[in-house]
């Protein structure tokens, strides 16, 4: 019988620890000038630097070491007035050198931290989570393992290479480890990573796309019993790949490592792979015995020393974190916590914010976003930022309905029309035809045709039954197309038939 | 006309007495003639040469400016890469590799309209004294064909003395440019570490490998450095600076008021007696010629041997992790079901050589978890130690000076089962690789005894090799002038030769 979660918790403490790597987005890689776009055809990004061709030398892509300095700064670290790349030897096909050129014992951010705030059962509780290091080394390309049933490549019957991603930029985030946060453990690491993506987005250094691996996260996790100082043996689950499987590779962990200490039994040091399909991970690579990389400075390079002032220039360009950002815009806008987290559970506070930069009012940005726009991103199961409406659109149509020259009804068509591709708001109109009918003659015509078509609903309301103007209403409405403003309608007909506003 | 020096080839090209294409074709013959029993050559570019030096003909007829030693042909240690030309660091495991990328050193010589003649014979991978660990067999001394033409570029070296080419490139890392041209009577310069782009040489051992130039004279040498040194973005350890004046220094030979040290430490006891009495006359003349000798210690370099047979082995064992059979070279065992990790090893099991795999190993153990400190980490202080003797040293001195080699030549087969034998041939090169200075070997005799060339080594500061430069320019006009006729012009003809 499988513990529960809350059995594990009741009798042992999670210690966390958490390396996120995280792919920079310059154009060239760290090492060589070749580009880095993403699914470009196999082995067509390379280059003798790259493919490690005999006589081939890196050289540091200085844009990296920027990206770098710049992460380390917004997580607090101090940044190293000398650091070393090393390399990290080992023999494996998709690494073309047989060595990877990293940072080891010098690495260029060290001493840094994030708070994440999470609810907790006595309410919102920040949580420090120190980082130990921050240092830059180059991604391996990929093999595909064809044949057999693992995808591995044991069992394989031959493999293929592709060295696009070989010297790609990637930027390693480790944190020290974490005690103390008891049964949110997984939140907490949730949050952690949630915050790391956010900061490096506001940044502008990665994609932080984790579906597409620009940002994974390794997480290891021991348990001790509750009141014991030593730690117990950890697990690594590797390349966790959203912020949903970060919180349910812990959990899941958790019970794991209670499950064989409750046995008796002994948690193995090895790695582990996260299935998103069960939420588990299974067995991967022991680590009892530590691999020896044989680290040694790499001769080929030189020291980076990065000059105090450009630092402290980079320090003074950094974003707002954007964590302050949002508790900043809640309190401008007046938002609920409720609308906040659905924003940016949406991601769609920036696009919101640069709304309201072009003027809207923030609730109603705020609904043009989360609501039709967002129902149309499901509808067609999609990203809302991957649809082709843009922050000067909606400003645009939020500035039209407020100037009476669109109805919400027919703001929507002209929403549906930009996000179809038939061009910026105007041209939509113009195409669409879609014009409010402010024309009251053109209006008393279609009333008198209502009136006389239902003379007894008519009479009604002039014997002062308001409430059934409605059906009158509908009518006309349906007459003009929907392009009549209902109010001015309404009130235009109980003029008609003697009536005001009650 | 092979027997002039490379800047007499270079005047006579440039006031039209000869075109580059018959001055090539001439070598060309020479390496047809005596290549078979020196075998400098892995690879005789005759096309592609003769295409070049047709182009620099051209190019002159039309009177375009052309660069100092424009048309005159060179040959290219292996090590180099040259695009579409094989190059296989005299080893095996790269046999039939085309690399589609020139070096920098490569690109630099086409820009000068240097015509290169084809890739001279090596050591494997650079590792050795001797050119015997040359996978395609043992390159032979033009002075004794019985004997070593040292190494690892034995093939330049030879390529030179037996006038096949006038202009040579090497790669030092121990001493494998300056021990070469000992041996043989020529001259070679390791320039300061990062004066010479390394993108394109093949890499042995990162922080000490150095390209540099092998010629017959001071002056051809100069001019060849010239030509191939300056700052690359492509290589991070090069230097960004000017390059030294190191022709107008070759061509003043100027010596008077300098002060010359001579290290304590690289003479007397191992060394054979012919080659002290070389260096004692060398000294000599250039005290006649005005400078001032003075004694210097290094106390530190009796553990340079030490330290570089831990550090060179510990960066090659990680360089050569590349040669796993996966995108170039030689692939064996890559049959039905064998695993990437077979073939790998399998190939590396036949495509290096004993040396090689020797280093390889010692290597991987240096750099092992639980070794490392006590080994790699402590040739690193020792290297430190290395450059703060030779900081002291140009305190006191402007140059350095010492014989450059223990002996002259031995027997071909003589020390190939004794490696430590073989390791001590490069005791007084390794100290100025170690901390990254100038070192230059120039002929200064031949030994008494046996009647073989006898090498000078000069070394100068970092980035100041216009001085070994005066100093050897100085001693050649010297020993010109006392032998009436250049060392080279007693070498023994080889059956064919011109």
């Amino acid at each position: 019988m499988s513990l529960t979660y809350d059995d594990v918790i009741a009798k042992y403490e999670p210690v966390l620890g958490l390396e996120v790597h995280v792919e920079l987005n310059t154009k060239s890689k760290m090492f060589c000038g070749c580009s880095t776009i993403f699914g470009a055809e196999p082995n067509t990004q390379t280059c003798p630097v790259c493919l490690a061709l005999p006589g081939a030398l890196p050289t540091v892509n200085e844009k990296a070491i920027e990206s770098t300095i710049k992460i380390g700064l917004a997580l607090n670290c101090s940044i190293a007035p000398f650091s070393r790349f090393a390399r990290k030897n080992y023999f494996y096909p998709d690494m073309p050198k047989n060595f990877q050129i990293s940072q080891y014992d010098e690495p260029i951010c060290v001493n840094g931290y994030v708070d994440v705030e999470i609810e907790t059962d006595e309410g919102p509780k920040v949580f420090r989570i120190e980082v130990e290091r921050v240092h830059m080394e180059e991604d391996t390309g990929k093999s595909l393992h064809v044949g057999g049933a693992t995808g591995r490549i044991h069992g394989a019957e031959y493999s293929l290479l592709d060295y696009n991603r070989a010297g790609i930029p990637l930027v390693e985030i480790v944190t020290k480890i974490v005690p103390g946060t008891g049964k949110y453990a997984p939140e907490v690491a949730r949050a952690y990573v949630a915050e790391l993506r956010d900061i490096l987005r506001s940044l502008g250094v990665s994609d932080v796309k984790m579906e597409q691996g620009s940002l994974r996260c390794d997480a290891n996790v021991s348990l001790r019993l509750i009141g014991v100082d030593t730690l117990g043996t950890r697990s690594e689950t590797k390349n966790v790949n959203s912020l949903r499987s970060v919180e349910r590779a812990i959990r899941g962990e958790m019970i794991r490592h209670a499950e064989l200490l409750n046995k008796g039994g002994r948690v193995v040091q090895e790695t582990r792979h996260f299935q998103e399909d069960t939420g588990l991970t299974r067995s991967g690579r022991s680590k009892e015995q530590a691999e020896d990389y044989r680290y040694f400075p790499e001769p080929d390079l030189v020291p980076v020393a990065p000059d105090a002032a450009w630092i402290e220039e980079l320090r003074a360009a950094l974003p707002e974190r954007p964590s302050i950002h949002r508790k900043r815009l809640q309190e401008q806008w007046a938002v609920p916590d409720k609308e906040m987290s659905a924003m940016i559970n949406a991601d769609v506070l920036d696009v919101v914010e640069a709304t309201v930069a072009l003027g809207a009012d923030p609730t109603k940005a705020r609904g043009w976003w989360l609501g039709e726009i967002s129902r149309i991103a499901n509808e067609k199961d999609v990203a809302i930022k991957d649809l082709a409406i843009a922050a000067s659109d909606v400003a645009e149509i939020v500035a039209l309905v407020n100037a009476g020259e669109l109805t919400d009804k027919l703001a929507r068509q002209v929403v549906e029309g930009v996000i179809a591709g038939e061009g910026k708001p105007a041209a939509v109109i113009a195409a669409r035809g879609i014009k409010v009918v402010n024309d009251d003659s053109a209006l008393m015509t279609a009333i008198e045709r209502a009136c006389a078509a239902q003379p007894e609903t008519a009479q009604k309301v002039r014997d002062g039954h308001v409430p059934a103007a409605g059906a009158l209403i509908g009518a006309i409405m349906k007459d003009t197309k929907g392009q009549a403003d209902a109010a001015k309608v309404r009130s235009l007909l109980l003029a008609h038939l003697g009536q005001s506003e009650g | 006309m092979i027997r002039n020096s490379a800047s007499e080839m270079a005047s006579k090209l440039a006031n039209g007495e000869i075109t580059s294409v018959a001055l090539t074709q001439a070598h060309l013959d020479q390496i047809s003639a005596v290549d078979k029993d020196v075998h400098a050559f892995l690879h005789v570019d005759t096309q592609g040469a003769l295409a070049q030096a047709a182009a620099v003909d051209a190019k002159r007829k039309s009177g375009e400016k052309l660069s100092p030693l424009a048309g005159v042909p060179l040959a290219l240690k292996d090590v180099m890469t040259q695009k579409g030309i094989p190059t296989t660091c005299g080893s095996k495991i790269l046999e039939g590799w085309r690399p589609p990328y020139d070096s920098t050193v490569v690109a630099n010589l086409k820009k000068n309209d240097i015509v290169i003649l084809g890739k001279t014979n090596m050591d494997e991978f650079a590792m050795g004294s001797s050119t015997e660990n040359s996978a395609y067999g043992p390159t032979h001394n033009p002075w004794d064909l019985t004997r070593i033409p040292g190494g690892s570029g034995g093939g330049s070296a030879a390529s030179l003395a037996a006038f096949e080419a006038p202009l040579a490139i090497g790669t030092d890392t121990g001493g494998s440019i300056r021990q070469p041209a000992a041996v043989t009577g020529t001259v070679g310069v390791k320039p300061t570490y990062g004066g010479v782009s390394r993108y394109g040489l093949v890499a042995f051992s990162s922080s000490l490998d150095q390209a540099g130039p092998c010629a017959r004279t001071v002056l051809d040498a100069a001019l060849l450095h010239e030509a191939i040194a300056g700052h690359d973005p492509k290589d991070s350890t090069s230097i960004n600076a000017p390059v030294p004046a190191v022709v107008a220094a070759a061509k003043s030979g100027n010596v008077k008021g300098m002060k010359i040290g001579v290290v304590k430490e690289l003479n007397g006891d191992g060394y054979q007696k012919g080659v002290r009495n070389r260096f004692e006359e060398s000294l000599e003349l250039l005290a006649a010629a005005g400078a001032e000798i003075v004694e210097v210690s290094a106390p530190n370099f009796e553990y340079a041997l030490a330290a570089y047979y831990l550090i060179a082995p510990s960066e090659c064992s990680s360089n050569l992790a590349r040669f796993d059979a996966m995108r170039y070279g030689l692939r064996v065992g890559d049959n039905d079901g064998a695993s990437a990790e077979s073939v790998m090893n399998l190939t590396r099991e036949v495509g290096f050589g004993r040396e090689v795999k020797r280093r390889i190993i010692l290597g991987t153990y240096a750099l092992s978890s639980g070794y490392y400190d006590a080994y790699y980490g402590s040739a690193q202080k020792v290297r430190t130690l290395i450059t703060q003797d030779f900081n002291k040293a140009f305190e006191i001195a402007d140059v350095l000076v010492s014989p450059t080699c223990p002996t002259t030549a031995f027997k071909i087969g003589e020390k190939a089962n004794d490696p430590l034998a073989m390791y001590l041939n490069d005791i007084a090169t390794i100290p100025v690789n170690m901390a990254g200075i100038g070192g230059m070997s120039l002929p200064s005799g031949v030994a008494d005894e046996d009647g073989l060339p006898v090498g000078f080594q000069i070394m100068s500061p970092v980035m100041k090799d216009d001085r070994m430069y005066s100093v050897g320019a100085a001693l050649e006009a010297a020993l010109l002038t006392k032998w009436g006729a250049p060392l080279l012009s007693t070498i023994p003809a080889l059956a064919g030769s011109k």
